[in-house]
């Protein structure tokens, strides 16, 4: 019913207005003042992490379309890497503090970040800056680097993985948001939205093993989807990733793209990404593979597309 | 004087209770220039020629006595907790129990004389086997420290559950079979001993003690009866836990005597004085058992020389060509195999400090020589962290030698060897990868194979063998990738800067 009802809206969504992006650092609570026809993705660029955050929450219709008093939120960034936020191997912790205050003034009970670290997972914690700007934001950090905090779901719709171990948090919590940040990928080619789901899982091994891209678009069909992706592209990293080697590696983009569609989210990034480093978004095979398993789609022009330069 | 046994009991605990929490902490909550501690232990100071530690401890030994065995000795002061929670155990609680007894001198002077020619000879294995920091350091790491960590474990999911995340789950990653087994014989051997006869282990076994024992004979000040005012009431001799007081005979074994004053504090008429052993009115007491000694020493340090052919350890060899067989891969510092190798006593400290306990002590991977020296274990996202050189830093020995952050980074440990007809893009044609996204240099980097699928290659002067490649390869059980360890370990290649992207973007191309 969801996805007729999205496609649906889509499509009126193409004849939608444009709305100026008017106060936009008050995207506050009120949805009054929320477009009447529903925005599917918002890019915006030329701003801070926060401002372009609060810009495009505004278009999406204001952070309590999303999150409502008294639930609980988890916020699932990029922290893999034990590495500075210049290198931009972690997700902006800027962009984190940013929107856990969002969720804080919407009324969310408690507000979780984790991931499932490559690096040591205190070391990333604390050098990518993200549990610093969490914890001052009123967050939470709660480890993901034991297998007992994670549990066994299934996921009827996958290919290859039918079932897999995901982090308790992420089950138990009431509305999530997926924010990964740009990176090329040595493995997946590039790593945004779907492949940050493999910081919700336990056993990637298996992804390894039984086809990359496959198993990162089962994930995608997890039932749980998050209220939003917002993809960090502030600073992206366009080579030598996801890891990268030095700040020559980085390109300050200054954007953020947002929509709660996986398929729709990697397929602009992949577009933003190309123009630094030309990319066939066919090579990133598990974003094809997840619009078979109908998890989003590539077409953008079917959708809502706000774009908002500040 | 019986402010003696006070200081004493200070200064024990003073440097025990610091040590054993450094060995326990798995969080790295303990500060880590607390291994400053560790400098004033005796084999390690002595392994890695730090000659003024070496002289402090010498004159302190020439002065005191064996206060190393009474106060810096964490085995020692262990053994003294041991011995004096034992009377909580018995019947008669505060009854002083001990009895002197006759020296082990064939015994010790064997164990010292065979510990010190084998090393001469170039195997370490009793030297890091018997020195007693190193035997506390392991007991710490593979007895002490699992029971802190199923500690915390249970404690962690008590408050998880409740939503608290303070404390977390902690793997337990320290066991290895044969430093587990080795251990734990030494627990019970050191703790049987130590819980009926007080200080039996350092009087007989531990090398460092034999040693110091020939030294606190002629110490300036040692222990002594004074003949006149002694009652043989025997209160000393019961309190004293070497065993090395012959109350009848108003005599002190100052070979065996720890310098711990408990002898001093229980004398009722203060009749046990710590004095200036050559004062002009001093009696000459115990030149006869010294001479005795002297001679055993010699004897059996000769018997020990023509069994040595039979001690003479080997290395193992293996083939080359199997990821079972590969060299070992030695913590970064170590320099080459055989500094490594002959410094090391494998006291395990680099081992419970890697965060990534990707330190174990060795099996066979050294030869029987180097079980318990530690060397880098690769498992499922277990490697040497790139920005980290805690191991290097923590060393006592020198065994490992201290590297900067950037030295550290540019040390290789080993290879990587790639095996391509194993790995999953040319078994399955599918992307994969894991090995170049962990790998911190990129010398493991994908190119083109065939199909838009991309495969690693290592460039090999850049590689450092931190073995990230090969702890996050998915194929089992043997991986597609793995280290092969330097026997000399070399400075790297600094890995090449990508090209800076310098045109702006500003659209959003879509």
């Amino acid at each position: 019913m969801k996805r007729r009802d999205f496609f649906k809206t889509a499509t009126v969504a193409g004849l939608a207005t444009f709305l100026k992006p008017e106060d936009a650092l008050s995207a506050g609570l009120s949805s009054s003042k929320a477009p009447a026809v529903k925005t599917d993705m918002v890019a915006v660029m030329g701003g801070e992490p926060e401002e372009m955050l609060l810009v495009a929450l505004k278009e999406m219709g204001g952070i309590g379309k999303f999150v409502k008093k008294g639930q609980k939120v988890v916020i699932k960034p990029n922290i893999g890497w034990d590495r500075k936020p210049e290198l931009a191997a972690n997700t902006n912790p800027d962009l984190i503090a940013a929107l856990v205050k969002q969720c804080k003034i919407a009324g969310a009970s408690q507000i979780i970040v984790f991931d499932h670290t490559c690096h040591d997972w205190k070391k990333s914690y604390t050098n990518s800056g993200i549990e610093a700007a969490v914890l001052k934001a009123g967050g939470k950090m709660v480890p993901g680097n034991d297998e007992s905090y994670y549990a066994e779901v299934d996921l009827p719709h996958g290919v290859n993985l039918k079932k897999t171990k995901i982090h308790k948090s992420l089950l138990e919590c009431d509305v999530w948001f997926n924010v990964p940040i740009l990176k090329h990928h040595g493995g997946a080619k590039n790593t945004i939205s779907m492949k940050n789901l493999m910081g919700i899982v336990w056993d990637r091994g298996f992804f390894h093993r039984n086809d990359l891209h496959q198993c990162i678009a089962d994930t995608a069909t997890f039932y749980k989807k998050p209220a939003l992706n917002i993809v960090d592209a502030y600073r992206i990293m366009k080579s030598n990733g996801p890891q990268g080697k030095s700040e020559a590696d980085v390109v300050t983009l200054k954007s953020l793209i947002m929509s709660p569609d996986y398929v729709a989210v990697d397929t602009a990034a992949m577009k933003m990404f190309s123009q630094v480093q030309p990319t066939d978004i066919k090579d990133v095979r598990y974003i094809d593979l997840a619009e078979k398993l109908k998890v989003g789609t590539q077409n953008l022009e079917k959708l809502n597309v706000k774009k908002i330069k500040l | 004087m019986r402010f003696l046994k006070n200081i004493r009991i200070v200064l024990s605990l003073l440097f025990f209770i610091p040590i054993f929490l450094f060995f326990i902490d798995f969080s790295g909550i303990v500060p880590l220039h607390l291994h400053a501690l560790l400098m004033f232990q005796w084999i390690p100071a002595l392994l890695s020629l730090n000659m003024v530690i070496i002289g402090i401890l010498l004159i302190l030994s020439l002065l005191f006595g064996r206060i190393y065995c009474s106060t810096l000795c964490p085995l020692g002061v262990l053994q003294d907790i041991l011995s004096w929670k034992s009377r909580l155990f018995r019947k008669r609680k505060k009854k002083l129990r001990f009895h002197h007894s006759k020296p082990l001198n064939v015994l010790r002077y064997s164990i010292l004389a065979t510990t010190v020619l084998l090393f001469v000879f170039g195997s370490s294995f009793l030297v890091i086997q018997l020195d007693p920091y190193s035997i506390f350091g392991r007991m710490a790491s593979q007895l002490f420290q699992p029971l802190v960590i199923l500690a915390n474990n249970g404690l962690a999911s008590i408050v998880n559950g409740m939503g608290n995340y303070s404390l977390y789950q902690v793997e337990q990653n320290s066991f290895v079979p044969v430093a587990f087994g080795i251990s734990l014989f030494f627990f019970i051997l050191v703790g049987i001993m130590s819980w009926f006869r007080g200080r039996l282990f350092c009087n007989t076994i531990c090398p460092v003690g034999s040693t110091l024992g020939l030294l606190s004979k002629v110490s300036f000040f040692h222990i002594s009866i004074q003949e006149s005012s002694c009652t043989h009431c025997g209160l000393c001799e019961k309190s004293c836990k070497s065993e090395c007081i012959d109350s009848k005979a108003m005599k002190v074994d100052d070979s065996r005597c720890v310098s711990c004053f408990n002898c001093i504090s229980s004398c009722k008429n203060g009749s046990v004085k710590y004095n200036i052993r050559f004062k002009p009115k001093a009696e000459i007491p115990s030149q006869t058992p010294s001479n005795n000694s002297r001679r055993t020493f010699l004897i059996t340090s000769g018997a020990v020389i023509s069994t040595l052919a039979l001690a003479e350890t080997k290395k193992l060899t293996g083939k080359k060509d199997n990821i079972l067989s590969r060299k070992p891969v030695m913590p970064p510092g170590a320099g080459n195999l055989e500094h490594f190798n002959t410094h090391c006593t494998g006291c395990q400290l680099c081992v419970t400090k890697c965060p990534m306990d990707v330190l174990k002590p060795a099996a066979l991977q050294y030869g029987i020589s180097g079980i318990m020296q530690p060397h880098l274990e690769f498992s499922t996202e277990v490697f040497c962290t790139y920005d980290c050189n805690i191991c290097s830093t923590v060393c006592p020995t020198q065994a490992l030698n201290h590297l900067t952050m950037d030295d550290k980074k540019l040390i290789q440990i080993g290879v990587a060897q790639f095996r391509k007809d194993m790995c999953v893009v040319f078994t399955d044609e599918t992307d994969c990868g894991a090995c170049s996204e962990h790998c911190p240099t990129q010398a493991v980097h994908m190119i083109d194979y065939k199909n838009g699928l991309t495969i690693p290659e290592v460039t090999e002067d850049i590689c450092i063998g931190c073995g990230a490649c090969e702890s996050i390869c998915p194929v089992k059980p043997y991986k597609a990738i793995y280290i092969e360890g330097n026997v000399t370990q070399i400075t790297a290649k600094k890995p090449k800067e990508a090209k800076v992207f310098d045109k702006v973007i500003d659209d959003f191309g879509f």
